[in-house]
């Protein structure tokens, strides 16, 4: 029996449309780093790598350098990272092994949906509400007590700083690192907590001799997605870091971020050096952000739940 | 394989030499090496557990209902009986490992020392820490084979002289000779006899009062199964056993006592119960309940 | 010699180190409580500010009026909650179709050598910051041309792709073995059974994957900040012309001004904003649910 005519059309049809569609992913996943490269190119020939160095940004004298902004994306970054990751954990801990079973559906899906809420909704709150509690309590009582670390020097009057735009980026990466953590808590097979709860183990001695160990790979993935979302989130920085220019110390200086000054910059450019300068800066971003992400899947990959259970 | 008497004596050395000072109600008492004899059914013994009407359910099924059973000391408590009887749940309720099921449920009363295990006050974790367990598939951590011995130590701060107590571990379990040189590789280069054996070792780290085994040998090949059946012969010495099982000829190899469980099947009902507990060579030769005898002659399944 | 003393008929309270122990424990576990906690308060503190103040701005002219003219007190935001449905809805139609052919390649057509570069791609593309996506189309659609509804919705596509790409696969990943041998036991030919059987069977986790982009989309400013930010009070069908009014820029532009009466009406719009993303996430969460159930998962 001989495939129909109007099938084998139809199968190459289908077959043909899906690959098409695959093909166009690829196709704009590779034109995206060349549009933003070749958007770049005016401004790598003229200041090179030296932009990554140069903190001196200035549109109306055609000199451009993203050196602050680069140092404000990684000092937030890290900040939001080094508060968010234990936090998320203890967070997937909860879920995954304390919290009764409506509960752990209910904080679960509630943890989710905080990723959920837009970037300029928490980037508005955190002007017209966390800015203000920063300047008036958070940041005189850091200065008061720490005031002897250079990181936490005199609050500013305006609440906008590099500390205010950590504190948001925190908030938008826990529901990030919480959910993966949670999901590879969730595959560690009972019969190794078992194991351990049969030896007289406490719970906390539980998670730290077998549930942690077993995922570290895995959840050290999940903070590097959650740094690689940190470092690229544009809006809620923008409004809350204070746009401000040259490397300071202090946490509670203003500061400004790669993103944050690609998303300001949407006025429009007053020349097509500055044009290409703000290329420059994306593709930057593009770098770091392609980069962690494939980090983060190589560490993910070395962490094989069926490694965890003896054949 | 047979294993040559030298070795088995060396093993006896080894348990022996780690034999700990007991002491029962004040009194020191070293544990008797007689008690291995099989004619000691008549000798009244120290009992370590009384089971007292347990019933086991896990919401509104029901698993086991009223157990009664006494598990004397030093001695290796076989529990047979066909899949599904409860066994595992009624070993897994004497330490109290079955907690976490959700809907789990105990009736009547799991006395350990004529402590009352599910009684108030009593902590959990601490019942773990007397009475160990060793789980039908073998669950060495991901982690050296030295640590997997040395973790449950640490947490329970015993430091002191950790080395020479994973050797002796892993010489109580049999297992020293073959690991001695690759003490960090991971565990889970083992294998599957030799994980179980590390579990056991593992669980005698700390040393116990009793081990609990939940069919130790089922994941493994009859070699393997033999080595685990000579062990227990010299752990009995230190700790009091008992063994979950389906193999019937393991038990009779091993087993000092036996009890076995069946379904009592009422309309839709299927609840496990004890038929008979009696000493192994009773229970093999002359049992006193039909049900028993059809199961250990094999005309029940 | 360091043998256990331990007294084994004694009580079953803690010996040894125990007690300290579990007070170790217990203050892990606070710790774990306090953070959930804390998490799902940051959530509560900022939708209830959203919710309070924005619910004094809202009423039926509100909703339903332009702006007032010059940005003055007054007026409402119909444009752009009405832009943003457009934008998103035409940035659904681009991603969507993409999306699913996407994802029957991976599950139904493309060995595993195939298959990698497509899953890195869309990985990658999810991973990308939106940004970078939005500079993206300027660069490809705006650049020497002008502002677009379309540059914009483009733009949103490819945010939403590796989501729906991504759910859709998952839920292909679920459709029984059984269910396409059955189909090609009778000699039904390879399309036919996607069309049929496979794709029908996992319509379920489609439409949450596209309605999670879609709640995804709709809050994100970034894409939008370079194709479509610079507009008037009215929203036109002309895509290709003119900039289209919506929400997210509205917020941020009136974010950005000191002007308090801007203020309450930035609050709400991120009400409005809100709301339809959290009931589309809820919706979508309880469908997933359903389907996921029927799936016999």
């Amino acid at each position: 029996m001989g495939v129909r005519p109007s099938d084998r059309a139809g199968d190459t049809l289908l077959r043909g449309l899906c690959a098409t569609a695959a093909v166009a992913v690829i196709a704009v996943m590779v034109d995206i780093a060349y549009q933003v490269l070749h958007g770049s190119h005016q401004a790598l020939s003229k200041f090179g790598l030296g932009f990554l160095v140069h903190t001196t940004w200035r549109p109306n004298f055609d000199v451009f350098g993203a050196g602050s902004f680069l140092y404000g994306t990684i000092v937030s970054s890290l900040m939001a990272l080094l508060i968010a990751t234990p936090l998320a954990i203890a967070i997937a801990l909860y879920l995954s092994l304390m919290a009764p079973r409506g509960v752990r559906s209910i904080v679960g899906s509630l943890v989710e949906m905080l990723a959920a809420v837009p970037s300029v909704v928490i980037g508005f709150w955190g002007i017209l509400v966390l800015s203000p509690f920063v300047r008036d309590h958070l940041e005189p009582w850091l200065h008061g007590a720490f005031g002897f670390i250079p990181l936490f020097g005199p609050p500013q009057t305006t609440g906008s700083s590099t500390f205010t735009a950590g504190l948001i980026l925190t908030i938008m990466v826990i529901p990030i690192i919480a959910s993966v953590s949670r999901d590879l808590f969730d595959t560690v097979p009972q019969e190794l907590q078992d194991g351990a709860a049969a030896l007289g183990a406490t719970r906390w001695e539980i998670v730290r001799g077998v549930i942690l160990p077993s995922t570290a790979s895995g959840v050290a993935a999940a903070a590097f997605l959650g740094l690689g979302r940190a470092l690229g989130e544009a809006i809620a920085v923008t409004q809350v870091i204070g746009a401000g220019t040259g490397i300071h110390a202090s946490l509670f200086a203003t500061g400004d971020t790669l993103a944050s000054r690609v998303a300001n910059e949407f006025a429009g450019a007053t020349s097509t050096l500055h044009t290409a300068a703000i290329f420059y800066a994306a593709a930057i971003l593009l770098v770091i952000g392609l980069s962690t992400n494939l980090f983060a899947q190589w560490i993910g990959r070395r962490f094989d739940p069926s490694r965890l259970v003896a054949r | 394989m047979t294993r040559s008497s030298t070795d088995g004596s060396a093993d006896l050395e080894a348990v022996t030499a780690v034999l700990p000072r007991i002491r029962i109600g004040g009194e020191r008492r070293a544990p008797a090496a007689a008690a291995a004899s099989p004619s000691v059914a008549a000798v009244p013994r120290e009992v370590v557990f009384q089971a007292r009407g347990v019933g086991v359910s896990y919401g509104e099924k029901r698993a086991i209902a009223g157990v009664d059973l006494d598990i004397p000391r030093n001695l290796v408590t076989a529990i047979i009986g066909p899949s599904g009887c409860g066994k595992s749940t009624f070993l897994r309720s004497l330490n109290r490992m079955n907690d976490t099921v959700p809907g789990f449920r105990l009736d009547g009363q799991v006395l350990y020392h004529g402590h009352d295990v599910y009684g108030p006050g009593v902590d959990r974790v601490e019942v773990r820490r007397r009475i160990g367990m060793v789980f039908q598939k073998p669950n060495p951590f991901p982690k050296s084979i030295y640590d997997n011995v040395a973790w449950a130590p640490r947490n329970l701060g015993l430091r002191e002289g950790l080395d020479a107590r994973v050797e002796r571990a892993l010489r109580g379990a049999a297992l020293w000779d073959e690991v001695k040189d690759r003490l960090k590789d991971s565990a889970l280069g083992l294998s599957g006899g030799q994980q179980q054996r590390l579990c056991i070792a593992r669980a005698i780290a700390i040393e116990p009062d009793v081990l609990l085994l939940d069919e130790p040998a089922s994941a493994l090949d009859p070699i393997a199964t033999l080595a685990i059946e000579e062990l227990m012969h010299t752990l009995k010495q230190r700790y009091t056993i008992v063994i979950v099982t389906h193999n019937m000829q393991q038990a009779a190899r091993v087993a000092d006592r036996t009890a076995f469980f069946s379904l009592d099947v009422s309309g839709s009902d299927r609840v496990g119960t004890l038929v008979e507990y009696d000493t192994t060579e009773m229970i093999f030769t002359r049992p006193a309940d039909t049900r028993t005898r059809d199961y250990v002659t094999g005309r029940f399944g | 010699m360091s043998t256990t003393e331990v007294d084994f008929t004694a009580p079953l309270v803690a010996t040894g180190n125990l007690r300290r122990r579990h007070r170790v424990s217990r203050a892990a576990e606070g710790l774990a409580l306090g953070s959930s906690v804390a998490a799902v308060a940051v959530l509560g503190i900022i939708v209830a500010y959203v919710v309070v103040h924005g619910a004094g701005a809202l009423s039926l002219d509100f909703l339903t009026k332009e702006p007032s003219p010059g940005g003055g007190p007054g007026g409402g935001i119909a444009p752009a909650i009405v832009g943003t449905g457009l934008l998103v809805g035409v940035a659904t139609v681009i991603a969507m179709p993409i999306g699913v052919l996407v994802a029957v390649y991976l599950t139904e057509f493309a060995g595993p050598a195939a298959a990698r570069p497509i899953r890195l791609a869309l990985d990658l593309l999810n991973g990308l910051p939106s940004i970078v996506v939005g500079l993206f189309v300027f660069g490809l659609l705006v650049v020497g041309k002008h502002q677009s509804g379309f540059a914009a919705a483009f733009a949103l596509s490819i945010i939403m792709l590796p989501l729906i790409a991504r759910s859709t696969q998952e839920m292909l990943g679920l459709v029984p073995r059984q269910l396409r041998e059955a189909a090609d036991a009778l000699g039904v030919s390879r399309w036919r059974t996607v069309l049929t059987v496979v794709l029908p069977s996992a319509a379920g986790g489609i439409v949450t994957g596209t309605v999670l982009a879609v709640a995804r989309a709709a809050g994100e400013t970034a894409p939008l900040i370079f194709t479509s930010s610079i507009f008037g009070n009215r929203v036109t069908l002309d895509l290709l012309g003119t900039p289209i009014p919506n929400i997210p820029v509205q917020i941020f532009t009136l974010s950005e001004t000191p002007d308090p009466s801007g203020y309450e009406r930035a609050w709400g719009a991120a009400f409005v904003l809100l709301s339809f993303i959290l009931v589309a996430n809820i919706g979508a969460r309880a469908l997933l649910t359903r389907s996921r159930k029927k799936m016999g998962r």
